[in-house]
């Protein structure tokens, strides 16, 4: 065991993999002499050397593409795009090529690759620096799409993302990455995907995120339980496939729920998660199914970042307020 | 333009291949056209969605496939049903492809030929990793892409043809300049004089090669072919050829060019000068092309039979075709509880 922050634990993942697995590599822009924007990577490139972890030309689409190729031909390569926004150009290798070659050739080929995606906002960082766009990926048939928001769950899910014989779109909340800490195994372990991640049992209400948000809803969960509320906490982890039976089973229990994410609210996974709930355990709800998310706005830039991000307060006076119904 | 064997069957250089290859590769090309041909009249009687006929550009595929060893990599489009073909991928998978069946896009083990790239462009890049990978294995495995002047244009080539001069990837960039991009025509698809010279941009070998002439196209794809297995890296060779055909079975070429075009490029058809060579060699009988005719039909037949006669897929192959095993929410979606 050794105590590890989020950056960390992914570090040591992909330290992990490249050391079990001789078809592991690494490639995307800046991950080798600097170590990643995020550092990620550091000291990767100067222990597994050139050939196993690839500073890239400035291209996304080029990365995905090549990594595509790369796993279709026996390796199992991880992606690093720097940052969410910088996914677009990829879309059209990710959707149109990456999610489909399975079923286009009937299993014949695969494209066993991991994507990883720094994602969302807080940081104070510049224009397409802070999108959560994980519902455009989670929408596409053919992906898997998870984020970790402990260091532990961190390193467990990489594996097992890196391990999955499809395409996993691997999502890294950045405003977390240096601000938890935990005890973290020294050797090589999976988390299951596709499962809930119950981080808090509890009997009242139900508080579902993923990702960043997860470090105000842990807060709020804390607070909501000194005013008296026994709550549930799920990490999602997995958005695609959703858990369906993990999110019906605490809910059936609690009777209530509230979904928070920091995506734009609008076709965002917290309306999918409603409908899950209101399709399965209507009648075990006590109220309606709250949402708490980010505006339907571009995300702002640093001096109104305040204004955007849901806070713990909402989350406390919207459960506060269904403790009642 | 680098070429061998003019329109009118005459040799300017010793050919790379000897009468008897010749022949194979000439029966190549009528079995491919054979191909072509039913392909259209079976979408005309509807048995077939939307087809892209290859007519004219028979050299440049057979040419280009044939410069391969059968385990290399091939990376097309849904024009390249010759090239695929002669790289290993079976006729009756390119029909039920064209049936509308998912299993049209899984060749047999060892035929490593990717299912055709719908979407234009995209799949060059794959070309460039294919070939990494087997580079990194230490193989001797080659990935050729093939693609039109039309997806020159696209950013992804770019982004291909750099990716595989930065690493140095076993890579062959086929380009089949056929003229046109649907309705728009190569002078206007980009400013350069040719295709082949964007290669220098990128710090790899560029040739310009008559693509209605397999002899040429087979050598120069050779030399870029050897110089990949050799690990000198990736090379792009324009085969200028012509689409004889519209851009598919839904488009009328008569609104965009002449038809005294295809007049010119119909007497520099790449079957026609082979059969002239053949000829002045003393080489050629009516005979033996009906019986290669014959082949090919009988071929031909036989795939659309074995692709026509495969059961309409069950509802259940469409979800168990998303992922190695089937996830939770499409269990529930198969079984119908949603």
């Amino acid at each position: 065991m050794t105590e590890l922050n989020i950056a960390q634990a992914l570090n040591r993942a992909l330290d992990t993999a490249l050391d079990s697995d001789e078809r592991v590599l690494l490639l995307g822009e800046d991950i080798g002499r600097t170590g990643g924007v995020f550092r990620i990577t550091d000291g990767l490139h100067e222990k597994y050397g050139p050939d196993r972890v690839y500073d890239t030309p400035v291209a996304e689409s080029g990365i995905v593409g090549a990594a595509f190729g790369l796993a279709i031909a026996g390796m199992r390569p991880v992606a690093e795009l720097q940052f969410m926004g910088f996914s677009y150009p990829a879309y059209d290798q990710i959707i149109n090529h990456v999610a489909r070659i399975r079923n286009r050739s009937n299993h014949r080929f695969t494209a066993p690759l991991v994507i990883r995606i720094p994602f969302g906002g807080g940081i104070g960082a510049a224009e397409h620096h802070s999108e959560s766009a994980e519902a455009i990926y989670a929408h596409i048939p053919g992906l898997k799409v998870v984020v970790a928001s402990t260091p532990h769950d961190a390193k467990g899910l990489l594996l097992a993302a890196i391990e999955d014989p499809d395409p996993v779109v691997f999502l890294e909340p950045i405003r977390l990455y240096r601000a938890v800490k935990e005890d973290v195994p020294d050797i090589y372990y999976t988390t299951t995907i596709g499962e809930v991640r119950v981080e808090r049992e509890g009997e009242d209400i139900t508080l579902i995120s993923w990702g960043a948000m997860m470090k105000e809803t842990r807060a709020a969960a804390t607070m909501i339980e000194q005013e008296g509320g026994s709550v549930e906490v799920l990490d999602l982890h997995t958005l695609s496939p959703l858990d369906a039976d993990g999110i019906v089973e605490s809910v059936s229990k609690t009777g209530r729920a509230i979904v928070i994410h920091e995506a734009p609210r609008t076709g965002g996974l917290g309306g999918e998660v409603a409908a899950i709930i209101q399709e399965r355990c209507l009648f075990s709800l006590l109220g309606p199914v709250h949402r708490i998310t980010g505006p339907d706005t571009i995300f702002p830039l640093k001096r109104s970042e305040g204004h955007y991000l849901p806070s713990v307060e909402q989350i406390v006076k919207t459960a506060m307020r269904a403790l009642e119904e | 333009m680098y070429s061998l064997i003019s329109p009118d069957g005459s040799v300017s250089d010793r050919l790379p291949l000897t009468l008897q290859q010749m022949k194979g590769l000439y029966a190549d090309m009528l079995e491919a056209r054979t191909y072509d041909r039913k392909s259209n009249a079976m979408q005309k009687q509807g048995r077939l969605a939307t087809y892209a006929s290859f007519e004219g550009q028979e050299a440049a595929q057979i040419g280009a496939a044939a410069a391969l060893e059968p385990s290399d990599w091939v990376a097309g489009t849904y024009r390249d049903a010759a090239l695929m073909w002669r790289a290993g991928y079976p006729w009756k998978h390119l029909v039920a492809g064209r049936t509308g069946d998912e299993r049209g896009g899984q060749p047999p083990q060892g035929v490593n030929v990717l299912p055709p790239s719908i979407t234009v462009g995209g799949h060059m890049i794959h070309a460039v990793g294919l070939a990494w990978a087997e580079k990194l294995k230490g193989s001797s495995r080659v990935a050729l892409t093939s693609f039109g002047d039309g997806a020159t244009s696209e950013g992804d080539f770019h982004e291909a043809m750099n990716f595989a001069a930065v690493f140095s990837t076993p890579t062959i960039f086929f380009c089949q300049n056929n003229g046109f991009a649907i309705s728009y025509p190569r002078h206007e698809q980009t400013k350069s004089e040719s295709i082949s010279m964007k290669a220098d941009a990128y710090g790899m070998p560029g040739e310009q090669v008559d693509g209605n002439d397999i002899a040429a196209v087979v050598a120069a794809v050779s030399v870029a072919v050897e110089r990949a297995r050799k690990g000198d890296g990736p090379s792009l060779i324009e085969a200028v050829t012509y689409r004889m055909g519209p851009h598919t079975t839904s488009d009328d070429p008569a609104r965009y060019r002449e038809e005294s075009d295809g007049d010119m490029w119909r007497e520099r058809d790449p079957l026609l000068r082979v059969r002239k060579l053949f000829q002045n060699a003393g080489e050629w009988s009516e005979e033996w092309e009906a019986e290669m005719e014959a082949r090919a039909t009988e071929r031909i037949e036989q795939a659309v039979s074995e692709a026509e006669a495969l059961p309409v897929p069950r509802r259940e192959e469409m979800f168990d075709r998303m992922y190695a095993e089937i996830t939770d929410p499409l269990r529930r979606q198969l079984d119908g509880e949603m």
